[in-house]
């Protein structure tokens, strides 16, 4: 029996998640005999952890600070074991601009884009080449804050004249923003478990506006079919959701987004370092369609936190 | 296994143990992303024009130990009682004073006492309301009505208003629409004083007109009225009940925002055949409401000094809203417009259409400051580029500083989309004062 932290809550704008997620680990580490004090994250973190001295911390903060590489590089300073991928990593994951240019340097296959930060639009004139984006990335056009977790931020632009408040409405969560071109096809996602790739989940949305992102994430508005059929494609994808966790050096787990193109060919979106581990999160779903419970899930990773020394993160 | 203890392996927060028994109306929901950012106004760092509270930290702490030495001492084991269904009578008796002051008569028996005004709108659904049935409500409606609305099944169609209420042709035209395709709504949900969201008052021609357009239809209006009394200027305007001659109004009122929320006490004035509905469905829901806080209004309302706290409170409320009003005409781009509310807790402002504000909100929480975006108060995803101002729950200094950094983001956005596009951005208005009465869904139409 240990002493585990659960790290949870937080200012991001995915609090609410990661209470949920919070609150379902807490409750699979009393069932295993652990000791578990929980921390929504705050001002007192490090008084707290010190109080605590856990064994292991366990992260599951969505989104800013926590998945970051903020809080891992502070639990690296405590020299508190923690479940997830390291700092390096959740700093590369955590920004998509960072995670795509890594894709596309190792030719792995990821959609076209163009990212910017807001002085490039203040200050050297970034928005005289909007046109030429436009042209390459063709339209519809799908315009992304590089750090959000979530469906936040995400808007389609249809046309040219939907781009300027579409770039306005992702500068809302994060000064970088990137313009991605539009996959049109099957939504996947890959999650992956100390190395070991679990059955793919597909988001099948509902004959709902297929461009309101926000309520393809509502309850009943898609349909999540685990294991996904993807005939053929499946090793393919699975494969290439490796290459991308080791290339990026996850550890622990991880769930990699990834749109299947008409051609077959997985395109990388995203790589999540803390994915929801919520009810009806995908991640878990992956797991128990691999026969591994919610509970054995949380205790591999805890058991991969404390087997894994820090310098090796 | 010892009694009460957990069954090994099983948890009550496992969603999934429940999930097949859950009812169909549970499943409809409100945005989650919204859901997600407004769970984060509630941080204590956070300035937030988001609630819709009353202060009740004007209500001075010895008149509260007054009136509870009195209940203890002289109602004691009826504060401790179940209480009849309908309400206790001399809570009645203050109901018709508060209604006589908007120059409504009521015949107490005509009074059912509820558990706040919010249960009044639960008991019309449940009462009125079968899966697929039709509420009209204005456009923007009260974002608290909609769980409400929404977990009856109810087929919400929201009609528009512009500075003088609810449009009455749109909502003859609507429902001229409905009846057409075999549907005739249950009833029509309007809020004609000082509307929340949109700050405006249904002028007197609407208010008659849509008495009448209830009569010659035969259908239902709700008539919520929790501000009436908080008026700041201009004249007080009859309510729908006292110019219904047909009886089709049912008329709801409450003691949240000229006494406490906290009480949660509001009542349902209505046709005794509705009423008598209305009170069998109460006693599922909970009997009767609280006999502990109806003697506490007893008892208040005896000590004959309501009136100075309203009084008091209408003096707190029309210096915050003024202040709301300077700070926004200082901060706020001049391509925003806002409704200039005559009372009440709420006004609706309204940002160039290029502008998400629930993606704003985002922004504006880096900032530590919170308003509702206008999304919330519409079931069809409109109203994406306003927002709804509290002005009732926190002091003018916040309401000055929170308003500066919501147009500091404001400006920061405009700033940007010009830069984007390349056409200037506007100064701020500073030089002229805001347009009158605008709710920006249409403008005054007559």
């Amino acid at each position: 029996m240990s002493t585990i932290a659960v790290l949870k809550g937080g200012r991001s704008l995915e609090r609410n998640v990661s209470l949920t997620s919070g609150a379902r680990v807490e409750d699979a580490l009393e069932r295993l005999g652990h000791d578990v004090v929980a921390i929504d994250v705050g001002h007192d973190l490090v008084t707290r952890l010190r109080e605590a001295a856990p064994d292991v911390a366990f992260v599951a903060l969505h989104g800013r600070d926590g998945e970051d590489g903020t809080v891992q590089e502070l639990l690296e300073v405590l020299a508190i074991p923690y479940t997830g991928s390291g700092v390096s990593s959740c700093i590369r994951c955590a920004d998509k601009v960072l995670a795509k240019h890594a894709f596309l340097d190792a030719g792995l296959p990821t959609p076209d884009f163009f990212a910017w930060n807001e002085a490039a639009f203040k200050e050297l004139g970034a928005a005289d080449a909007l046109p030429a984006i436009e042209d390459r990335l063709d339209f519809p056009i799908v315009v992304k804050p590089a750090r959000q977790g979530s469906a936040l931020g995400i808007k389609f632009a249809r046309s040219a004249a939907d781009v300027p408040a579409a770039l306005v409405a992702a500068f809302s969560y994060d000064a970088k923003v990137l313009l991605e071109r539009f996959v049109d096809g099957r939504e996947l996602a890959v999650s992956i478990l100390d190395g070991e790739v679990l059955p793919v989940v597909e988001a099948i949305p509902r004959d709902e506006d297929f461009y309101d992102f926000e309520a393809r994430y509502e309850i009943g508005r898609t349909d999540f079919v685990c294991p996904a059929d993807l005939g053929g494609a499946t090793e393919r994808v699975q494969r290439t959701a490796l290459q991308a966790y080791e290339l990026l050096d996850c550890a622990g787990f991880a769930r990699v987004d990834a749109i299947l193109d008409a051609e077959g060919v997985p395109q990388l979106l995203e790589i999540n370092t803390v994915p929801g581990l919520t009810e009806t999160s995908l991640l878990p779903q992956a797991a128990e369609a691999a026969g591994i419970s919610f509970d054995e899930l949380v205790a591999r990773l805890v058991e991969l936190a404390r087997a894994t020394p820090q310098a090796a993160r | 296994m010892t009694p009460g203890s957990k069954p090994p392996g099983r948890s009550a927060r496992d969603l999934e143990r429940y999930a097949g028994l859950f009812a169909q109306r549970t499943k409809v929901m409100t945005s989650s992303a919204m859901r997600d950012l407004m769970a984060i106004t509630e941080r204590p760092e956070v300035i937030s024009l988001a609630g819709g509270l009353p202060d009740t930290s004007t209500f001075p702490p010895s008149s509260y130990a007054a009136i509870m030495q009195s209940v203890a001492t002289e109602a004691c084991a009826r504060a401790l009682q179940y209480g009849p269904t309908e309400g206790m009578q001399v809570v009645k008796r203050c109901i018709a004073e508060v209604m006589a002051e908007e120059g409504t008569a009521v015949d107490p028996d005509d009074v059912l006492v509820t558990t706040g005004g919010q249960q009044v709108i639960d008991l019309m659904c449940k009462t009125l309301i079968d899966p697929g049935d039709v509420i009209v409500a204005e456009a923007p409606t009260y974002p608290g009505a909609i769980p409400a609305f929404t977990s009856y099944q109810a087929d919400v169609v929201q009609v528009g208003m512009d500075g003088d209420g609810m449009l009455i042709d749109e909502l003859e035209a609507t429902l001229d629409a409905l009846e057409r395709d075999g549907r005739r709504p249950k009833f029509v949900y309007t809020i004609p004083n000082f509307q929340n969201p949109g700050g405006v008052t249904m002028s007197l021609p609407r208010r008659r007109r849509l008495v009448e357009v209830a009569a010659e239809r035969e259908l239902l209006v709700l008539e919520d009225n929790p501000y009436g009394l908080l008026r700041y200027e201009g004249d007080p305007l009859p309510t729908l009940r006292s110019l219904d001659t047909e009886e089709f109004v049912v008329y709801l009122g409450t003691f949240s925002k000229i006494l406490s929320p906290g009480i949660r006490l509001g009542w349902a004035a209505a046709p005794r055949p509705v009423l008598q509905k209305m009170n069998v469905g109460k006693q599922g829901v909970d009997l009767c409401s609280s006999s502990m806080t109806q003697c506490f209004v007893a008892a208040y309302f005896e000590s004959g000094r309501w009136q100075d706290y309203l009084a008091s409170l209408i003096g707190i409320y029309r210096r915050r809203r003024d202040v709301m009003f300077e700070a926004l005409a200082d901060s706020f781009p001049r391509e925003s417009e806002w409704t200039r509310p005559e009372g009440g807790l709420f006004l609706w402002a309204t940002l160039p259409d290029y502008l998400d504000t629930t993606d704003l909100l985002a922004r504006a929480l880096q900032e530590n400051v919170a308003f509702v975006p206008g999304r919330a108060a519409f079931l069809d995803g409109r109203g994406g580029s306003s927002m709804r101002l509290n002005f009732s729950g926190i002091g003018e200094d916040d309401i000055r500083d929170g308003i500066r950094r919501i147009g500091e983001v404001v400006r920061e956005q405009v700033d940007l989309y010009s830069t984007l596009t390349g056409k200037p951005a506007a100064s701020p208005r500073r030089e002229e004062p805001a347009p009158d009465n605008i709710v920006h869904i249409r403008r005054r139409a007559g």
